[in-house]
């Protein structure tokens, strides 16, 4: 660790002695360090801007209360409300929305200078990354509970396991789309390309993803672009669980909720969360190689 | 090539038989097409200011970037407070402290914010930091606006917080790469007066780049690097005593007249530049009474001037600084790409 040397000064006199530090060497503890303070960095960030938590939630609660109240009439439920419908979708993508947001900020440092700050400290570069995805995570589920809170609006019950399990399962989802934001950005070095890159690939996600319609039934196309969007796995078990919490006809849970299919085989929920979670490990991994090979 | 590699004895204070703060050897960095470091060899003494001196894209600043290790040498060795930059990445980087041309501070944060967050990256010791940040404040005079967020603090600020960020960690090499880029003359000048404070006060080797010439007045040694390449490395003084002439300017009515009688009469040759009669010749002074005497154009006026750094700058590569970054269509274009290799600098 570090050593106390005060240097006697020689030459002012009435001047304090110099306060010498020095830096530890590198270890596992530099990492963990250096993991904890990207995550707190954004954190922070997150808990000042307040216009930033206000603004994140307009577009969830535009799609639940205005698009949900508005084809209300026009869509058949099953007696079911289609805000309560929608709003595992909804608890879905406000999440994604924000985590994207947070990924965003790595392009910011890099683009106004401080991330070349972290990238010279005796760290490595994948505890940046780490940090990042970690901070994501936390920040997009914060968020997320805003929406949490709204569940009885839309007639769901609060319920301990419920709440608990949406809040895992929006850690996780944020966790995936905060490394894919920073796998992305990772070699964008301008805010507005990364905008328009993301606009670009997040808009056809959340659609396609089935955050507003269930997942079955669909043209071929539609179905197979279904199933290879992230989302639907993070849609799926999330409207499985809100719906465990729900009492409804069997018709309408068939109908709402018929679950995500592999070539006919109905895919359990906790592998489709296995699937958003081993998706984000992967774009973890290329977020870190793209790291630590760009000079 | 004229390059002394062997260690300055004076100047640099106590540098005795202590090894260098910076060693490099046959160093070469090659972007894909473009050549920008073409192998130099340098060594610097511990305590010394040392200066790279050279028009944007002559590779100052990959240079810079291989001893920091955020770029890797395509060939040569260089080592940083005696740990090898390849090798001991991790170990060069606890030693060395940096200060960039493009700002590296996180605006959203307070100066003291940012460097507590410095100090945790690089795990400073809890009971030094605060005074450690206070002495570093005070250093560079930022003590009493600490507390304010840096968005609200000038260019001149922020670079002086950039440099006590640098020396919070007590490195014992401190890299300042164009440190008083795109500032005004006065901050400038303040800049250079808490870097003289610095190096007064802490242990310290410095090594700075720069494109000012009279900046480069500063240091106990420069390097003058042009095209990748270093061209000359010396003591200043001693650089521009090798130019050997004083430059001496005349005004005249007819200054093509002028030119040839100084031709055909002391076999100098002149040239025009800002309107007057301009040549170097050895012992300007003594070389003015003759002048009078000897020449038939009548003179109106007379300046001699000793060599600055231009004329060291102009010897070794036969061109102004200036007219080296402008004329160029080719570094130009090298620059630039290095610029989107390196992530964009404004």
């Amino acid at each position: 660790m570090s050593t106390t040397t005060t240097t006697p000064e020689t030459a002012a006199a009435p001047r304090a002695p110099v306060v010498k530090v020095s830096v530890p060497e590198h270890s596992l503890a530099s990492e963990l360090r250096a993991i904890r303070i990207v995550w707190r960095r954004d954190l922070i960030r997150f808990l000042n801007d307040r216009i930033r938590i206000a603004s994140a939630l307009v577009q969830p609660l535009l799609f639940l209360f205005v698009m949900g109240s508005g084809l209300e009439h026009v869509t058949t439920t099953h007696g079911v409300s289609f805000k309560t419908f929608i709003y595992p979708g909804i608890l879905c993508i406000a999440v994604m929305f924000t985590a994207m947001f947070s990924a965003a900020s790595l392009v910011w440092d890099r683009e106004f200078g401080f991330m070349r700050e972290m990238m010279v400290a005796p760290i490595r570069r994948s505890s940046i990354v780490i940090g990042k995805c970690f901070g994501g995570a936390t920040v997009a589920s914060l968020q997320g509970v805003l929406m949490i809170l709204l569940a009885p609006l839309v007639g769901v019950p609060y319920d301990l396991l419920l709440i608990l399990g949406i809040f895992g399962l929006q850690l996780l989802l944020a966790f995936t789309v905060t490394a894919f934001g920073v796998m992305v950005g990772a070699r964008i070095k301008q805010m507005q390309s990364f905008f328009g890159v993301m606009q670009m690939i997040v808009m056809p996600m959340f659609f396609i993803s089935g955050a507003l319609f269930p997942a079955a039934g669909l043209p071929r196309w539609l179905e197979i672009l279904n199933r290879i969007d992230p989302l639907t796995y993070a849609v799926g078990p999330m409207r499985s669980l809100v719906f465990s919490h729900l009492s409804m006809s069997e018709t309408a849970r068939q109908t709402l909720d018929p679950g995500i299919t592999w070539w006919g085989w109905r895919v359990p929920p906790l592998l489709q969360a296995g699937v958003v979670l081993a998706l984000g490990l992967v774009m973890l991994g290329v977020a870190v190689w793209e790291f630590t090979t760009t000079e | 090539m004229r390059t002394s590699t062997e260690l300055q004895a004076d100047g640099a204070g106590s540098a005795g038989r202590q090894p260098p703060a910076i060693l490099v050897r046959g160093l070469v960095k090659r972007f894909d097409e473009v050549e920008a470091v073409r192998g130099v060899d340098f060594e610097v003494a511990p305590g010394e200011v040392f200066g790279f001196l050279g028009p944007n894209g002559a590779g100052k600043t990959t240079t810079i970037n291989m001893l920091c290790t955020l770029a890797k040498p395509t060939a040569g060795e260089a080592r940083v407070a005696g740990y090898d930059v390849v090798r001991e990445r991790d170990d060069v980087r606890r030693n060395i402290g940096l200060v960039f041309q493009d700002q590296t501070l996180d605006s959203y944060m307070t100066g003291a914010q940012n460097l507590r967050l410095h100090a945790e990256l690089y795990g400073l010791q809890k009971d030094l930091v605060a005074p450690r940040m206070r002495q570093v404040l005070e250093m560079v005079g930022l003590w009493e606006r600490k507390d304010s967020p840096v968005g609200t603090y000038s260019g001149g600020m922020r670079r002086r917080l950039e440099i006590a960020r640098g020396m919070m960690h007590s490195p014992r090499v401190l890299f300042l790469d164009e440190p008083t880029i795109g500032l005004d003359p006065q901050t400038r000048r303040s800049i250079w007066n808490y870097i003289a404070e610095l190096r007064e006060r802490e242990e310290i080797t410095i090594f700075m780049t720069t494109h000012y010439m009279d900046e480069a007045e500063w240091c106990d040694r420069i390097a003058i690097m042009d095209h990748g390449e270093i061209v000359a490395l010396d003591a200043p003084q001693t650089l521009k005593a090798e130019v050997g002439t004083d430059r001496v300017s005349i005004q005249t009515d007819d200054n093509a007249a002028a030119i040839s009688a100084l031709a055909d009469r002391f076999g100098i040759e002149a040239r025009v530049a800002d309107g007057a009669v301009t040549f170097g010749v050895p012992g300007g002074e003594e070389f003015v009474p003759r002048l009078f005497a000897e020449l038939d154009v009548p003179i109106q006026g007379v300046s001699v001037s000793r060599p600055t750094l231009d004329d060291v700058f102009m010897s070794y590569t036969g061109s102004t600084i200036r007219d080296a970054e402008e004329g160029d269509p080719g570094k130009y274009r090298s620059r630039m790409m290095m610029q989107m290799i390196h992530g964009g600098r404004r």
